[in-house]
């Protein structure tokens, strides 16, 4: 469109708006979605909140305050309203608002897959950058059927057999749950609920073998998600390695008698950091909805935990309320990649 | 002239032959990789043991004997052991292997259909219809899929079929994003170009000429998307929302052998290794089928 080429800045931001209209469409979607689903669930929400005996004009009066009697258009947009505002609605369980308690939720999931996550990374990009420059080699073949198996893995069941073997045989590690029974009774009282993140509260009160307790727990559950995103990460770097150590400047470099160590781990990785950084958030934002089986098998007091219980017992709003959060976190992980990718590099500015 | 003569005759006299010799070709490579090959065996014995699972399953599924319950494996007549209701563990793994292949062939006629169908049309109109239709790929796309899943059986009620809709229902967008990527490469081809000279419907087009440029690589990726379906199902299982008890289904079988972990290993382990080995089974035949017909890495 334009005659002069905008300068960088310039493009980096329209892009970046671009970026964010199409989130907020993603976004508007997204709510479709669960409207359409809070409407055709066939659990009746007057009949949820009043219970069976309730009388015709209860049923009445509740339908108008609850706007069931206005059109479906109205309905949405004061539903919009709502959600915008922070306003998910009530947990017919619980009776307490949705938000709420998926903040409560929430922060065991975060720290749940964010360990996984650290641990996926820090040793699937090496694997994957070794594999890349010994392609054929055992140690190659090693890793690619490590994640071939943690691929084809359902993670349920890995979860209950690492607890039968860790936990029931070993005794390696700490049971189901974020902590002992012994330190959860004493938790509520000796650590202030900072983050909601056990490791971070019980180490900021400074409750060190309460700490040590709860790295016992959560090493399973994370060590079997970080299995995960291991075997993605690695896939993926050491396609982007093969990838990159083809090129041109690889060869250059050699030619100018760089050590091969520097070739690998300085040229040729730090060119696949820009597609690396997508993978990454792909299964960071994977991690966090994959946990829901994890954290059932590991009584982990986490969103995926929260949206399957209520699922069981019909409470609606709560379900719909935290599939909303955890679609949102799925769109800013989307979005935080999409302007890394971009800032990382140059040729997409 | 042989049929391996036949198949290489570098000048083929009909477009059969020299498909057939393509596949040929194809099939030898595939051959080569050993792994390639134990995932096909694997995904060949699942579907033989589905179909002849009445007969080789020693006893019912789901016929109780209380007095012989929780057996350890390789008691006699017990090669797996037996659940807390006295079930042979081994019989309900055959005939689950039967569900297993039932879902994952509903989902893969259903899903791969949808988006091929949705992928072609907007990369072939462009313009708003692909705008639109991008857009709603998107939003799917942006839902946790599991997440997904779960709401809609809770909206559609448990069980196998409503699991079956909500799986295919979650994973119809990547192959509606394939479909139009490949359908943009050959868009604005001349071969296109002269169909619609012929006088050809955009219907005709889609259909006879797009379409089966896009085949390959949704093929690749139903290939490889059937360990996630297989596992997808059993995680619903699992948490009690896709096949009900007491049909004989792996996920559901996991789940009730949760209570004696500890106690009775068998009961979980036995469903649990056969998801592992028919997902990983499918896993290496997609990879292998990948190396084989990827246009990327062919030419």
């Amino acid at each position: 469109m334009a005659e002069t080429p905008s300068p960088p800045a310039v493009r980096f931001l329209t892009q970046t708006g671009k970026t964010l209209f199409s989130l907020a469409l993603t976004f508007l979607g997204l709510l479709v979605v669960t409207f359409i689903i809070a409407r055709v669930v066939p659990v009746d929400p007057v009949t949820a909140i009043l219970g069976e005996r309730a009388t015709g004009a209860q049923i009445a009066e509740m339908r108008a305050r609850l706007g069931l009697d206005d059109p479906l258009w109205q309905q949405f947009g004061i539903y919009l309203w709502d959600v915008v505002h922070g306003d998910l609605g009530t947990s017919i369980r619980t009776r307490d608002p949705v938000l709420a308690e998926v903040g409560r939720y929430f922060p065991a999931t975060l720290e749940l897959s964010t360990l996984a996550t650290i641990i996926g990374v820090l040793i699937g990009v090496p694997a994957g950058v070794l594999a890349a420059t010994r392609p054929g080699s055992i140690f190659d073949q090693v890793t690619r059927l490590f994640g071939l198996i943690g691929y084809s893995m359902p993670v349920f069941w890995l979860g209950l057999m690492g607890l039968l073997l860790f936990y029931g045989h070993l005794g390696w590690v700490g049971g189901p749950g974020r902590l002992d029974s012994a330190y959860d009774m004493m938790f509520d009282f000796k650590v202030p609920a900072v983050t909601h993140m056990i490791l971070i509260d019980t180490a900021l009160a400074g409750e060190w073998a309460m700490w040590r307790n709860a790295v016992s727990h959560i090493v399973l559950p994370a060590g079997i998600l970080a299995w995960l995103s291991m075997a993605y990460i690695s896939r993926m770097t050491r396609s982007f390695m093969m990838n990159e150590m083809g090129q041109e400047y690889i060869t250059t470099a050699r030619v100018k008698g760089m050590p091969e160590r520097r070739v690998i781990w300085v040229h040729g990785l730090r060119n696949t950091m820009v597609p690396l950084i997508t993978v990454i958030a792909l299964s960071y934002a994977y991690l966090l909805e994959g946990a829901v089986l994890t954290e059932t098998i590991f009584a982990w007091p986490g969103i995926g935990r929260y949206i399957t219980d209520a699922l069981l017992i019909g409470d609606m709003p709560a379900v719909l309320g935290g599939t909303i959060v955890v679609g949102c976190v799925y769109i800013g992980l989307n979005m935080v990649s999409d302007i890394l990718y971009r800032l990382a590099d140059p040729r997409a500015r | 002239m042989t049929l391996t003569e036949w198949l290489l005759d570098p000048n083929p006299k009909s477009r059969a032959q020299s498909r057939a010799g393509q596949a040929w070709l194809q099939w030898l490579r595939f051959r080569r990789n050993p792994l390639a090959m134990l995932g096909l065996f694997i995904t060949v014995a699942l579907v033989l043991l589905a179909l002849f699972a009445p007969w080789l399953a020693p006893y019912d599924p789901t016929a109780q004997e209380l007095a012989n319950r929780l057996q350890p494996p390789l008691t006699t007549g017990h090669l797996m052991g037996t659940d807390d209701f006295g079930r042979d563990i081994l019989s309900r793994v055959l005939w689950g292997s039967r569900t297993t292949l039932y879902i994952v062939g509903l989902v893969i006629v259903t899903a791969p259909v949808a988006g091929l169908i949705i992928g072609t049309v907007a990369g072939y109109f462009g313009g708003w219809v692909d705008a639109v239709l991008m857009r709603i790929t998107d939003i799917f796309l942006a839902f946790p899929k599991l997440i997904l899943a779960l709401a809609l059986v809770a909206v559609l009620g448990k069980g196998m079929e409503n699991a079956v809709l909500a799986i295919a229902l979650t994973s119809w967008p990547p192959y509606a994003r394939v479909a139009r990527a490949e359908t943009l490469t050959v868009r604005n081809s001349d071969y296109i170009a002269a169909t619609l000279l012929q006088g050809a419907s955009s219907a005709r087009i889609i259909w006879g000429h797009i379409m089966p440029m896009c085949l390959p690589s949704v093929i690749i990726r139903v290939t490889l998307d059937m360990a996630g379906i297989i596992l997808t199902a059993a995680g619903l299982g699992f948490l009690g929302l896709g096949v009900q008890p007491p049909d004989a289904e792996w996920g559901v079988m996991i789940s009730a052998g949760r209570k004696f972990l500890f106690e009775q290993w068998w009961v979980a382990t036995m469903p649990g290794l056969a998801i592992f080995t028919v997902s990983l089974g499918f896993n290496l035949m997609g990879d292998g089928l990948r190396d084989v017909l990827d246009p990327k890495g062919a030419r």
